[in-house]
Parts: structure tokens; sequence; C-alpha cells
């Protein structure tokens, strides 16, 4: 295959990975890398490199929307970058001694927890609001944010364990090159049980930051190569825009369901190559 | 002069946008040379053997992207691009410290430094 044939495919497929990544919210750069390595034959590292950048750029364009809706949420967004980057730092430290294989199979296992996040339902529902952690309160964390009703006060709990899991989102994202979106929705929504909005925009907003932490350094290990970039962020940017504007006209619960089903499959298929050290 | 919450975060806003956009133009017009001049070789992508010096550092690729090489512009985009949010966090300093909050300005100063480090030295 020569390069102009492969640039015109890996655009076409990251297109793809971006209108669905928007759409679910989730997974868009592990569905790259997956992508990546098992339809185009591309090595993890590279493909890693790829994705990481891929999801600086979708990341930013979509927080650049958010945050003037006022839905995110600065102080806990800033406290947990702490986490994170140094997380990165710490991930990518480990992507030096972890063996392609075992890398295989660690990315499966995280698009088989992104599946199932993705699958749940995405609505306040069962969240009670107890008295908030003393240490929210003291870090000034305790905020409010637009509803249709107006504005709605809310406070934030557990931190030291929303904080532990953001340094484990942020491991992932050093370790494997994406934004472990799914990791810090968890954080923020189970452990620290913010509202859904709250959580999913200052996420997003915080995924820059951590690959920004992570793309230093595979930078500079020679991970990312412009080649395979350019198409690469190109066509995810472009997905990612189509898919906002299908997200503002419909809920697409039909594509979602589907998508939990791709995803399921790659798992499998990451995990399978893992084991047998296909990869 | 003080800055509300509003304006700090329609500028945060502005300053994402602008930085992706210049980023992905840059990258566009670099893979357009790619293609033309480097469109019918066949790919290599298939085993890792990292990427030439000049490609992995700040120096080396501004140098490559001044001699009009298609594979530094492309990569002068995506540092480009990995320089907004790290400009975005710069700019968070400077907000916090516009509504005298020292405590949070010293929080984000401590994420730009892990930024700054992974970026330079960062192996």
């Amino acid at each position: 295959m020569d390069i102009l044939v492969f640039t015109l495919l890996v655009g076409a497929g990251s297109f793809a990975a971006g209108v669905l990544g928007a759409l679910t919210g989730l997974g868009g750069g592990s569905l790259l890398v997956t992508m990546l390595v098992l339809f185009f034959g591309v090595d993890m590292h590279y493909a890693m490199g790829a994705s990481l950048v891929s999801v600086i750029a979708t990341s930013s364009g979509a927080a650049a929307a958010y945050v003037r809706e006022g839905y995110s949420n600065l102080r806990v967004g800033m406290v947990l970058e702490t986490a994170t980057t140094t997380g990165a730092l710490f991930g990518a430290f480990l992507a030096l001694y972890v063996t392609t294989g075992m890398l295989s199979l660690i990315f499966g296992l995280v698009l088989l927890y992104s599946a199932w996040v993705s699958g749940r339902p995405q609505d306040d529902s069962g969240k009670v609001d107890d008295p908030p952690d003393p240490l929210a309160t003291k870090l000034r964390m305790d905020s409010e944010y637009p509803t249709p009703a107006g504005r709605v006060a809310y406070h934030v709990h557990n931190v030291p364990a929303g904080y532990g899991l953001m340094f484990v989102a942020g491991g992932l994202s050093g370790l494997l090159g994406i934004g472990s979106g799914a990791v810090k929705v968890l954080a923020m929504d189970q452990a620290m049980r913010l509202p859904f909005k709250v959580s999913t925009t200052t996420s997003n907003f915080m995924i820059g930051v951590t690959a920004a932490a992570s793309a230093g350094i595979y930078l500079n290990r020679g991970y990312i190569d412009p080649g395979l970039v350019m198409p690469v962020t190109l066509g995810v940017l472009a997905g990612a825009i189509l898919g906002a504007v299908i997200l503002e006209k419909s809920k697409p619960n039909l594509l979602r369901k589907i998508f939990t089903l791709v995803v399921l499959a790659l798992a499998v298929q990451m995990i399978y190559n893992g084991i047998a050290g296909k990869l | 002069m003080r800055w509300t919450d509003q304006q700090i975060e329609e500028f945060i806003g502005v300053l994402l946008r602008v930085g992706v956009t210049i980023s992905a133009a840059v990258v566009l017009l670099g893979g357009i040379l790619y293609l033309h001049r480097h469109g019918s070789e066949p790919v290599h992508l298939h085993i890792f053997r990292s990427e030439p010096k000049d490609l992995r550092d700040i120096v080396g690729i501004l140098r490559d992207a001044e001699a009009d090489r298609a594979v530094g512009i492309m990569q002068l985009g995506v540092l480009l691009l990995i320089a907004t949010p790290i400009a975005r966090v710069a700019f968070s300093i400077f907000a916090f410290l516009a509504v005298r909050d020292r405590f949070y300005a010293g929080v984000t100063a401590f994420v730009l430094l892990v930024l700054l480090y992974s970026i330079t030295f960062g192996r």
C-alpha cells in the first residue's frame, strides 16, 4: 500500500471513530488505537502516539464549547489535574517496561470497561446529596450549574477516592495513549457524585491537559509519526464535529447500543491478541 | 482591571478554539505537501523504529518546518496542538491570580510545571 491510499483509508476510519466518539462521549481514543493496530497493522506505539494527539484535538475543541455554558467545575478540574498529569508521567514511564502483548491485554480490559460505562444510563438518578466532604468545602469546590429550571447548587463528595482514581486515569492515558474519559467519569460521577453534565464536561476539559502531559513524552520518545498523525487527527476532528451536530438533533440510543457491541468485539480481539502473543 | 468569571471562561473558550483551528490548518497544509511529494512511496509503520531525532524535539521540528520539509510542517502543527492545553493552563494561573486566589494559582502552576517538564525533559 502506498502512502496516499493508506492516508485516505486511515482518514476515513478516523472520521468514523470521531463520529462514534462524539455520539457516545467515550471511547474515541481507545477505538482509534484498536482500529490502527487490528485493521491497518500499525505498530502499537505509533498508534498510541497518533491517538493521543487526536484526543487533544477533540477534547480542546469540545471544551471550547462547554466552558462557556458554565457546566465545568474549574476548581475540581484543576485539583484533579495534579493527579492526572503526574499519573500520565508515571504511566508513560511504565510503558517502557510493559511488553506489547501486555499492553494489548490491558487495552482490551479498558475497552470492556468503556463499553460497560457507555451502556449505563446517563442521568443523575440514584444520587443522594448528603453533606459534602469537608475537604471539598475547604478547597471551595462546591458550586452550581445551569438547568432548565435555573441554577442548581451541588456538593462535592469523597475527594480522596476521586483523586486516587484520577491518578489511575492519568496512568492509563500515559500507558496506552488514550484520554481515559471512562475512568475520569467514574471518578467524578460515581466517587465524587457530581451531576452528570458537570462530570462529563469537566472530564472533557481535563482530558486535553492529561493527554498533553503524555504527548510531550511520546514526542521525545519518537512515538509520534507526523504522516500517521495527520489523517488520524484531521479525520477524528471532522468526525467529532459531525457527531456533535447529529447529537444536537437526536438521541442516538440505537447507535449507542451498536457502538457498545462493536467495542465489546474489539475488546475480545485485543485481549485474545494479548494472550496469544500475536502482537 | 478585574476579570469576571464570565470573561475568563469566554477567553479560555476562544483560546482553545483558535489553538485547535490553527494547529489543524498547519497539519492540513503539511499533509497536502506530504501527499503531493511522497504519496506514491510505501508505508513503513508496521515495525516501531522511533522517529528521527529532528522530529522529536522543539528545535529540530522548527528547523525542519523552516526548511520546508512536509513532515516538519505537520509535526509543527502537532506541537501547536500540544501547546494549546498548556496555554490554557498558563492562562488559568493568571486568571486565579486576578481574583486573588493564591491557593488555586499555586495548584495550577504545579500542573504547568509537570506539562513543561514532560515536553522538554520527559523520556
